[in-house]
């Protein structure tokens, strides 16, 4: 097996790991070993990872091109760099699944459920930490801390069983009822659909804070349990 | 020399820990000089690696620069043997230096060399301690590659600390196992003013097992510029602070101790800590 290119199965498919450095060298030795295994990984759904590989939808074609020569059918690149995964979501491969490892982004399909956004929520069990970075197109739950640095961009409602210190999202398609709430609602930034808000810097205890957009402002008050809970639109 | 080699089990291969931080400036390269000469003042046979090729530093710091022949890149291109290659302290019989070329860059190696030259390294040293460059790219990444352990140094300012999650969630994701926490530059008395993060503050948002607290200290440039390790001087509070990050590698519980006892520090501190917090 050449040293860079790495094959393993995932739930998913196939995922086929790329070395780093020169990414022409790269895509060589991919070629090279896409050709050699062409046999064994031909009919397999192959996900590429290319890490923080530039690629551009040009080169994109060109390499999809050459694996169709071997057979071999492209579904989905993972990767880094935004300029690649959206030359891939150009050519409507898919670019998020949902456990690629070592990726530190926690992906998930761009495309809504059917019916309303309830029915596609993800729960997340761990801490966010500076860097990571997750989008989702329905409602988002944390169980762990979101640390200042990491982001959470979502479709729908935000929940942070924990303390929310990173950059949030809600309603990112739009929806202004989205709201976001957290054990501790102390974000770097908080959005709402087009609200933008800038949590003040001085605050009291911690406590469980909700945040919702109320007449055009984003606005946190006390989570009340029993209380009256803003109305969320599905 | 002899009895140290003795205990050692001839079967077992040394551990590989690598000392890293995101952010340049914290005190990496102080640290593994001085966690490295600690673990060998202890007895274990120890050689640090520099990792950090075209700023290297690591052998100024221990006072070896003037004795460089080989370094890392002629060992990985073939030009000598890794023996060669390394330099023996003047001081411990059991520390030696691999240090960094300064006229290549980090691409002149890979990942998978340093794996090689640390597995070489592992069979004959009880520690091998490597030196990360700031940063997260290919440097860092070829230094955390051979890696059986992380030490995250960190300062405490929250510049810093960012940079330490994010290098937290980086290893987390390589599957290196949970990194282990130095935080050095701890000035008590601004801690007390309530101008600097105090280590409970750090340990809230890294939530990793804390391993280590230095204090922050003039003496460290000068021994740094000397060229010799603070952690080998007998009555330096720092030195122990760093001799104590060496004696919890070796899986002792040192209790930590405050500089001037604070005891809402020290208490909020307690139950953070596992290690030793019990008997603050």
């Amino acid at each position: 097996m050449s040293p860079d290119v790495q094959i393993k199965g995932i739930r998913e498919g196939l995922l086929v790991s790329v070395g780093s450095g020169d990414w022409l060298e790269a895509e060589q030795s991919l070629l090279t070993e896409l050709g050699r295994q062409k046999d064994f990984l031909k009919g397999a759904r192959l996900i590429l990872d290319v890490d923080e590989h530039e690629i551009n939808a040009a080169s994109m074609g060109r390499l999809r091109d050459q694996m169709s020569e071997h057979g071999l059918s492209l579904w989905g690149v993972l990767s880094r760099s935004p300029l690649t995964e959206r030359s891939a979501q150009a050519m409507g491969l898919a670019t998020q699944i949902h456990h690629a490892e070592p990726e530190p982004e926690e992906v998930v399909d761009e495309e809504p459920a059917e019916g309303s956004v309830e029915a596609n929520a993800l729960l997340v069990r761990k801490t966010l930490r500076s860097g990571y970075n997750l989008s989702h197109s329905g409602h988002v739950s944390v169980i762990g801390d979101v640390n200042p640095g990491a982001q959470i961009i979502a479709g729908g409602n935000v929940v942070v069983w924990g303390r929310l210190r990173g950059l949030v999202h809600a309603g990112a398609a739009g929806d202004e009822g989205a709201v976001v709430c957290a054990m501790d609602l102390a974000p770097t930034q908080l959005r709402i659909a087009g609200h933008i808000a800038i949590p003040p810097t001085e605050r009291g205890e911690p406590r469980p804070e909700i945040a919702f957009v109320k007449d055009g402002e984003v606005v946190a008050e006390e989570w009340n349990v029993g209380g009256q809970v803003p109305a969320i639109e599905g | 020399m002899l009895a140290a080699r003795c205990r050692r089990l001839k079967a077992e291969m040394g551990r590989v820990i690598t000392i890293t931080s995101g952010k340049g400036g914290v005190g990496k390269t102080t640290a593994t000089a001085n966690i490295s000469a600690a673990l060998a003042a202890l007895g274990h046979k120890v050689v640090c690696i520099d990792a950090d090729i075209g700023l290297r530093n690591l052998d100024v710091v221990l006072g070896l620069e003037n004795r460089i022949v080989y370094d890392v890149v002629d060992v990985v291109e073939g030009r000598c043997k890794l023996r060669q290659a390394m330099i023996r302290d003047k001081r411990l019989e059991e520390l030696y230096l691999l240090p960094a070329a300064q006229t290549r860059d980090k691409t002149a190696i890979s990942p998978k060399d340093m794996k090689r030259v640390c597995e070489e390294l592992a069979k004959d040293f009880d520690f091998v301690v490597i030196d990360s460059p700031a940063g997260i790219e290919r440097g860092f990444k070829n230094a955390i590659a051979p890696a059986d352990e992380i030490i995250i140094i960190t300062n405490p300012e929250v510049s810093a600390v960012r940079d330490a999650d994010r290098i937290i969630g980086i290893v987390e994701a390589e599957q290196k196992g949970p990194a282990k926490l130095v935080v050095n530059r701890i000035n008590n008395e601004l801690v007390n003013r309530g101008d600097m993060l105090a280590v409970a503050d750090v340990l809230e948002l890294l939530a990793v097992e804390l391993i280590g607290i230095v204090p922050e200290d003039q003496a460290v440039l000068v021994s740094t510029n000397r060229g010799a390790p603070i952690a080998l001087e007998a009555k330096s509070k720092t030195g122990q602070a760093f001799r104590d990050i060496a004696r919890r590698l070796t899986g002792e519980q040192v209790p930590f101790t405050s500089g001037n006892g604070s005891g809402g520090f020290m208490g909020r501190l307690s139950k953070l800590i596992r290690t030793g917090g019990e008997k603050s």
